[in-house]
């Protein structure tokens, strides 16, 4: 049995060029061309032959980039807008959490708000009245709802909004990231309810760039791309590929912005700020690689990191220290250490050489960092240092924090319940 | 033809939401002002006031209806002036309605149509608010209300029909098209003297020249406010067959109002 089914649907939206923005009533009859005017120019595919049916009962997700289509695909469900092709069917009352409050008249109370609201959603004032107290009591605005919902605080408006909209108690309820602006007492509380729907076996479409609580709470994920569906299927599998994309994907934007000050001409006088030293001994080239050799600009924390610099000594010398240090974006140190510092003794260089620093694991948190690699004597009079010259993203699903990844565990004596993670 | 019945029937669905609105337009109006509703009295009797002062007392009424009193001048003005201010104020307000309203058309589900709906039934109810000052105005200054009055909401009727298919093409127009707008503000007040409100159609200036007759008379306006004019201030039986073809005119611009606003209607959720 079906809740919703989407058979083949495409969505074309009708963009107006610049031309037709400023279209004027005057202007268009003046020209005679009143009907051309109010036909589209340009048109853009939303939603590009998506086929998906979700049964009843089940908790469906849908993730992709911004712009992938998934606010559209929620509308063309909720019956906000029409299929340009296709067909979409759906059985049961729906509820859309797609804006909350959307309906909301700044100068009236939030008591008339809610009865207005509740109205718009499907509701009768009967089962408004019969569920007042509730809607009151969950968005726990009982001290300002005679209040007009001007005076209101964001979060405020947002709790009422979502507090009608949970209550409308539909078959479907149609989630489009709207939990992504709770205060962190609110989302639990809404969490809670979404729970709540899916043990009275509700159908629920949800639409969220939390991945992690898409993976908890789905039964099915669809992952769209560019208004097509990449793949359906079991939550971990397709939250996983798409990570796997995004994460090219950064790799590639990540490179492209790296090459991009590297195409000024040598862009030394530029550095020269960042870059200092009269390079008796000179750092030529620096390249980031993983544990397998190949270069990269995007690691996870497990990763290897290895440093590689192609080292030119222009006059031969005896009194030297490679180092590195590794800053995040606050500028704050996570690591740094010299052979000086590990008591290497430098003996001789001369000509060219490469100096290779491993990493075995990054164990940093996500962010972007910035590497230091220096030449120097062992009094610190530099040869040639290259201060946050190189960049670095770390990228993973963690969402721990601080500077760095402390390897570690969790274990519970078993008088505590509490469930491990899952996927 | 059928399409359109269809999408009635499920505005009548709607009209506990109608109603709600209505109301919250209503309250949200005159909310924070001191006076509050008593605004839907005081603003016709200042404009009443005005009209009264200019017409009345500076250029002074000829016509022997009015008997060369300035008050009952006034009467006759406020008859017209009350149902035309319904007809401009939601006609310029439908011009606005689908953009001020545009987060429940982007976001919820529900027929468009409801705020011109909404936009003419709420005027509607501040015209309701303002005839009580014409009623007791009559027999203060000397005229009698006769059974005729039983007729105005044959009168309401054929002008809701008119304001609500002129408001449904406007406000779909006007989300493609902004400056009507502008265009609208002018051309209404062009309207408001093209109709027999400052002025009756007894007029001997009127009565001479066919040409002007006819045009007024081509004016749907003319007959509606004529209605209302013989239901109070003439206390006789409005030309019931002017009146039956204006409703049959209000129809068709219904008709033609709706065909444009449904036609345009999938264009709202991306234009506002």
């Amino acid at each position: 049995m079906h809740a919703i089914e989407v058979d083949h649907v495409f969505r074309i939206y009708q963009k107006y060029s610049a031309r037709h923005r400023f279209q004027t009533f005057k202007s268009a009859l003046v020209k005679g061309d009143l009907f051309r005017a109010l036909r589209p120019d340009e048109l853009v595919t939303a939603l590009d032959d998506v086929t998906l049916s979700v049964e009843k009962g089940q908790t469906f997700g849908v993730i992709g980039e911004n712009g992938s289509g998934k606010s559209t695909l929620l509308k063309l469900i909720a019956g906000i807008a029409k299929p340009t092709k296709g067909e979409v069917r759906t059985q049961g009352k729906i509820s859309a959490l797609i804006e909350l409050g959307a309906g909301f008249h700044p100068e009236i109370t939030g008591r008339e708000n809610i009865f207005i609201n509740g109205i718009m959603l499907g509701l009768t004032k009967k089962e408004i009245s019969a569920k007042f107290d509730d809607i009151v009591a969950f968005a726990e605005l009982e001290e300002f709802i005679d209040a007009p919902v001007k005076t209101y605080s964001s979060g405020m408006y947002m709790r009422l909004g979502f507090a009608i909209a949970i209550n409308v108690n539909p078959e479907i309820l149609l989630i489009d990231e709207v939990l992504a602006v709770g205060d962190a007492a609110f989302v639990p509380r809404c969490l809670d309810r979404i729970d709540d729907f899916r043990r009275r076996k509700k159908t629920i479409l949800f639409v969220s760039h939390d991945l992690t609580t898409v993976k908890k709470i789905c039964d099915r994920v669809a992952w769209l791309k560019s208004g097509r569906v990449q793949m359906i299927g079991e939550p971990k599998r397709i939250v996983d590929a798409y990570l796997q994309d995004v994460a090219e994907r950064q790799e590639r934007s990540f490179e492209r912005r790296q090459q991009e000050p590297a195409a000024a001409p040598d862009g030394q006088e530029e550095r020269r700020e960042n870059r200092w030293g009269k390079r008796e001994i000179e750092i030529t080239r620096v390249s980031l690689k993983n544990a397998r050799g190949q270069e990269r600009r995007v690691f996870t924390p497990e990763d290897s990191l290895v440093v590689e610099m192609d080292v030119v000594a222009h006059t031969p010398a005896d009194d030297f220290v490679f180092g590195i240090g590794l800053f995040n974006s606050q500028g704050i140190c996570c690591y740094g250490t010299n052979t000086q510092l590990e008591d290497y003794e430098a003996v001789s260089i001369q000509g060219e050489g490469k100096v290779v620093c491993r990493i075995e694991t990054l164990s940093l948190v996500n962010g972007t960092y910035y590497l230091d690699v220096a030449i120097h004597k062992r009094d610190g009079y530099p040869y040639d240092y290259h201060r946050n010259l190189y960049s670095l993203l770390v990228s993973s699903t963690h969402k721990d924090v601080g500077i760095g990844r402390l390897a570690h565990g969790w274990s519970f004596s078993p008088g505590i319940g509490i469930k491990p993670p899952q996927g | 033809m059928a399409p359109i019945f269809r999408n009635l029937r499920e505005l009548y669905r709607y009209r506990v939401l109608i109603q709600n609105l209505v109301v919250r337009e209503l309250k949200a109006r005159y909310r924070g002002s001191v006076l509050g509703f008593l605004w839907s009295f005081f603003n016709p009797l200042l404009l009443m006031i005005v009209y009264t002062a200019v017409f009345g007392l500076i250029i002074t009424p000829r016509d022997p209806d009015f008997e060369s009193k300035p008050l009952v001048y006034a009467l006759y003005l406020f008859c017209g002036i009350l149902p035309w201010h319904w007809f401009a104020s939601s006609t310029l307000e439908s011009a606005n309605v689908l953009m001020i309203n545009g987060n429940l058309i982007k976001k919820i589900l529900f027929p468009a149509e409801v705020l011109a709906v909404v936009t003419v039934t709420s005027n509607m109810i501040h015209f309701f608010f303002g005839l009580p000052i014409v009623l007791i105005f009559i027999p203060i200054l000397g005229k009698t209300l006769t059974p005729y009055v039983l007729l105005l909401p044959v009168v309401v009727f054929v002008q809701y029909i008119f304001s609500l298919g002129f408001s449904l093409m406007i406000s779909s127009l006007t989300v493609h098209f902004r400056d009507i707008k502008d265009i609208l503000a002018n051309w209404l007040t062009f309207w408001f003297f093209a109709t027999p409100i400052v002025y009756p159609m007894t007029f001997s200036s009127i009565q001479k020249s066919a040409a002007l007759r006819t045009i007024l008379n081509l004016n749907p306006m003319t007959h509606i406010v004529q209605g209302y004019q013989y239901c109070l201030f003439y206390g006789s039986l409005f030309h019931w067959k002017r009146l039956g073809i204006t409703l049959l005119a209000s129809l068709a611009l219904f008709i033609v109002g709706y065909l444009i606003f449904d036609r345009l209607r999938d264009s709202f959720p991306e234009e506002v």
